[in-house]
């Protein structure tokens, strides 16, 4: 007789002293871990809720400034900076970490209608409702113990209002709008160059990181247009149904940008294919005042005239997040941090607020085993994202009741418009009525 | 310097990439590999391409994992002329050593039996109810007496909760729970005449069923009722849980075996086992077998996948008890028989591999202890622990089941699992429903794949048309009414011509075992 009898040694299984940690045996065969399926899932729907649960986005708001919050500038050397300026005509630098005002500089009579700091980070820029362009000293605004106010090194009188202003991401170039976008060299009192296309107003202009010698414009006239900065004239604009506010090119894909438009919706164009936008993106229900892509280029956020920010993913048509607070009115201003980590808000109410770009997530350093945990929540997380369970729960946003009336709203709207055309469909000749992709709507010319 | 320092590495790569053993990689495979060659969709398709990979790569290192299992299963092997259901339990406790020897012991407990047994889900713990009244908990390897109480009441069944803290008691009208002291915490009284209890651990769910034949779910952890299903058929005493995915089976005195889960009012599947009363089932853990024993005498091997019957086996006389161990083994109790059948179910067994009598006793209850090579058996006269080599998983996996738990590990292990308890309506026939995508079918409406020869049948049915009167009787109407047949006909192959087209890029992906929640867009339009 041959014979053997499971037998275990406890030895193996329990720990010597108490000072061991627990000796955790494993035998990974499924037979042994039933419901594999239905766990995970459980889990999965204990992730989405704790996400809710710790979704606490609002990290600290900036208070000092006295009039709205006209425009704000991160700094492209240090995480902890960030410079605003505001409707009085004030210039403010702040130390993010610290959540206090460095320096206050008293800059233009009127609006501050634009800033950008140089890549070096040496100086930054400003132009003002008094149609002056004034460049400061990064360096000399730090300095704490020189008490005398401040005097920009250099200051450009110039012959019509300035809207915007935006710095050559590599050379000490940049551009101005109003009547026309220059192009100024920073040692020079005269623009370089200057692009005229109609006689509008140009509300916005933007370098683009990549390709850094284009540049992308947005005008009252409705249409976007392009420029090259080493030709004469603009390369071409494209007219749209209405208004665009602002401009942002991805800073990963050298010929993406998106557009914050009147109508509350954002558009992402391609160059290359220029007669339509690629992407729709819609969720806002007023018009959409600033746009800025997150360093990383997957995400970009949003600020309305609804009083909301929203974060869109790069390719999807709707919001994966939305801000709010009772106290925050109309964003004019909206900038990622360099880190991606945290969005900046400026708005009307004269307070700059900061968020987390993930609502729920942790910051901090974390610990190994939170790391995994946190990992493994995600990819249960993507791997039932399309259970109704999960999705309602991950999409489920509190909102105003303003804008969720708004949205109700504008959903019948859309409901109506397209049962109409459903009926005009159905009434016509089949092919004479042909259905229409909701980006082929809203681009209504190229002009070359 | 730095050339020869690659191929060093070369070399290294090389020698990790050992072959691993395709039987034992099939084991951690979930599901077939999938083609998506005429997805059209290029994003999805790769996106799809790298989860493939990495599920491939997850079994490979699951399979490679198997390395670190210590532990070997037993085993008992007959030499020369010897068999070995001839072997007494003195004679293998006297080979074995001795921590295994003192696995083989009786309970002499005449006076309360007969006895329902249940070991816990780690094998550790051992309740033993009397049928008179007696209750008690054992630490049975340690021999240390945990509980022992006498309810003066007449008790049907016993069965541990999720840990070994709390176990609920069938007394004569009604459910107790007890706690490991034996301090009586609750009292399920919408529980009448119990004669089964059944305990879903991941789903925290006590199911029990009685005199009046009606399955009662009651949750645990919340304590509130879930559901009562009514058999109609009667008394019931004949129950057990599918380990794989969580149906209860009842056995019924028409010899039937209805099969339950607490989303449906009617049972999922109702099949004709035996031409007299079920006396008992038992289910395989991984939910591919299961063996019925009925009053006609026979005891029966079922596929409960397809609902086949694989063997039949005669008993000498009607088999009272059954039960499977983690690896495969049959215990059938007759009278006061015991016989241990080794891989029954894929083959028709001659003889036994071993046998056992409890002289002038007849066995009542009957479990395999988990991870052990052990078979516990509550009989008329007491208790008894037999050596069965060979019945145990070996290896244990410590998050799952941990049977040299600490307290602290108890705790946190019942925390765990309260957060993951799945939701009664997640039973169903096959658990990994909730990854697989609904879609209808090529054929109509069906609902989902097994049901597809019903539903092809049922669209063959013959056409009748109505008779309406109410002035629709015109010439044409009559006409179409006659024709009526083919225009539908031709109507409903258009529709599936349409939906054929539309199908066509996605349908390979749909048999995809994981989670692919992609293409629910995609098979939406």
């Amino acid at each position: 007789m041959k014979v053997k009898v499971l037998s275990r040694n406890p030895a193996d299984y329990i720990r010597e002293n108490s000072s061991d940690i627990h000796k955790i045996h494993r035998n990974l065969d499924p037979s042994l871990h039933p419901f594999e399926a239905p766990r995970e899932y459980t889990r999965a729907l204990n992730a989405v809720k704790l996400e809710r649960v710790f979704a606490k986005p609002f990290v600290a708001s900036l208070d000092g400034h006295t009039d709205g919050v006209n425009c704000i500038a991160r700094h492209p050397r240090s995480l902890s900076v960030l410079l605003s300026g505001s409707c009085d005509g004030e210039i403010r630098l702040w130390s993010l970490p610290r959540r206090e005002c460095l320096r206050t500089l008293t800059a233009h009579t009127g609006f501050v209608r634009g800033l950008c700091v140089s890549p070096s980070a040496d100086y930054f820029i400003s132009v003002g409702d008094d149609k002056v362009i004034k460049q400061w000293n990064m360096a000399q605004s730090f300095d704490i113990s020189s008490q005398t106010s401040q005097a920009p090194i250099n200051t450009i009188i110039g012959k019509n209002l300035y809207h915007g202003i935006d710095h050559h991401w590599k050379n000490s170039v940049f551009a101005t709008c109003g009547e026309q976008v220059d192009i100024w060299d920073e040692n020079r009192a005269e623009p370089v160059r200057s692009f005229t296309w109609g006689v509008d107003t140009i509300h916005s202009v933007k370098f683009n990181p990549i390709e850094t010698h284009l540049l992308a414009s947005t005008a009252s006239d409705r249409s976007i247009i392009l420029y090259d900065m080493r030709g004469s004239t603009a390369l071409r604009k494209v007219v749209m149904e209405m208004r665009s506010n602002t401009v942002a090119w991805n800073p990963l894909e050298a010929f993406i940008f998106t557009v914050a438009n009147e109508d509350s919706n954002l558009y992402t164009y391609d160059i290359r294919r220029f007669n339509q936008p690629i992407n729709v993106h819609m969720d806002h229900v007023s018009a959409v005042l600033d746009v800025d892509y997150a360093p990383t280029g997957q995400e970009f956020v949003t600020g309305s005239f609804d009083k909301t920010i929203r974060i869109f993913a790069r390719d999807s048509g709707r919001s994966r997040e939305v801000y709010h607070t009772r106290r925050m009115q109309r964003v004019f201003c909206v900038r990622y941090s360099a880190d991606s980590t945290y969005v900046l808000s400026g708005s009307d109410e004269t307070n700059i607020r900061i968020w987390k770009a993930n609502s729920s997530q942790k910051l901090g350093a974390l610990a190994p085993r939170e790391k995994a945990a946190f990992s493994y929540n995600a990819k249960l997380k993507e791997r039932f994202q399309h259970h109704p369970m999960l999705k309602r729960i991950k999409r489920h946003r509190h909102v105003p009741k303003a804008i969720f009336k708004a949205a109700k709203e504008k959903k019948v709207m859309m409901a109506s418009v397209k049962r109409k055309e459903d009926n005009q469909r159905q009434h016509s000749k089949p092919g004479s009525v042909p259905r229409v992709a909701e980006r082929k709507k809203h681009a209504v010319a190229v002009v070359e | 310097m730095a050339a020869e320092a690659k191929g060093e590495k070369e070399i290294k790569k090389v020698k990790d990439e050992e072959p691993v053993d395709k039987a034992i990689l099939q084991k951690y495979h979930r599901g077939s590999q999938n083609r998506f060659k005429n997805l059209k969709d290029k994003k999805l398709r790769g996106k799809l391409r790298s989860y493939e990979s990495q599920y491939e790569q997850a079994a490979v290192q699951a399979a490679k994992s198997e390395l670190l299992l210590t532990e070997e299963p037993g085993y008992l092997e007959a030499e020369g002329l010897e068999k070995t259901f001839k072997f007494k339990q003195r004679n293998i406790a006297d080979v074995v050593d001795v921590a295994s020897a003192k696995k083989y012991f009786d309970l002499k407990l005449d006076t309360f039996g007969p006895y329902r047994i249940n070991y816990t889900r780690n094998g550790r713990f051992l309740l033993i109810g009397g049928k008179k009244g007696h209750l008690a908990t054992i630490d049975w390897q340690n021999k240390k007496l945990g509980c022992e109480v006498h309810v003066q009441e007449t008790v049907r069944d016993v069965r541990w909760l999720h840990i070994e803290t709390m176990f609920a008691v069938a007394q004569k009208k009604c459910v107790y729970i007890y706690d490991n002291t034996g301090i009586e915490l609750h009292c399920l009284k919408n529980h009448r005449q119990v004669n089964r209890l059944e305990f879903l651990p991941y789903h925290f769910l006590l199911a029990s069923v009685g005199d009046y034949g009606i399955l009662k779910y009651q949750d645990t952890s919340t304590g509130k009722p879930v559901c009562e299903l009514f058999s109609k058929l009667g008394k019931c005493d004949c129950m057990t849980q599918n380990p794989y995915n969580a149906v209860i089976h009842l056995g019924h005195y028409n010899g039937t075996v209805t099969m339950w889960a607490p989303s449906m009012k009617d049972p999922l599947v109702k099949m004709l086992c035996h031409r007299g009363p079920v006396q008992a089932i038992a289910i395989d853990n991984k939910g591919y077998y299961m063996a019925t024993s009925g009053l006609d005498g026979q005891m029966k091997i079922w596929d409960v996948r397809t609902y086949k019957q694989l063997q039949a086996y005669y008993t000498p006389t009607p088999a009272s008890c059954l039960a499977i161990s983690q690896r495969g083994l049959l215990a059938v109790g007759h009278g006061p028989h015991i016989q241990i059948w080794r891989d029954p179910f894929t083959q028709k067994q001659k003889s036994p591999y071993m046998s056992h009598l409890f002289p002038s006793c007849t066995v009542h209850g009957m479990q395999f202890s988990p991870f052990e090579d052990v078979l516990g058996v509550g009989h008329s006269q007491g208790f008894g622990s037999l050596l069965i080599p060979g019945a145990g998983e070996p290896n244990f996996d410590a998050l799952e089941a941990n049977p040299y738990q600490t307290k602290k590990q108890r705790q946190e292990f019942e925390v765990k699992a309260l957060l993951e308890k799945i939701q009664p309506e997640l039973i169903t026939l096959n658990p990994m429903d909730i990854v697989h995508v609904n879609h209808p079918s090529k054929k109509g409406t069906r609902k989902d794949g097994q049901n597809d020869d019903d539903e092809e049948s049922n669209s063959k049915e013959k056409f009748e048309p109505k008779h309406k009167t109410k002035g629709r009787s015109s010439s044409k109407k009559q006409h179409l009414r006659k024709k009526g047949h083919e225009q539908q006909e031709k109507k409903v192959s258009e529709i599936q011509s349409n939906c054929e087209a539309a199908m066509e890029d996605v349908d390979s992906l749909l048999s995809h075992p994981l989670g692919l929640g992609y293409f629910q867009d995609l098979i939406q339009v």
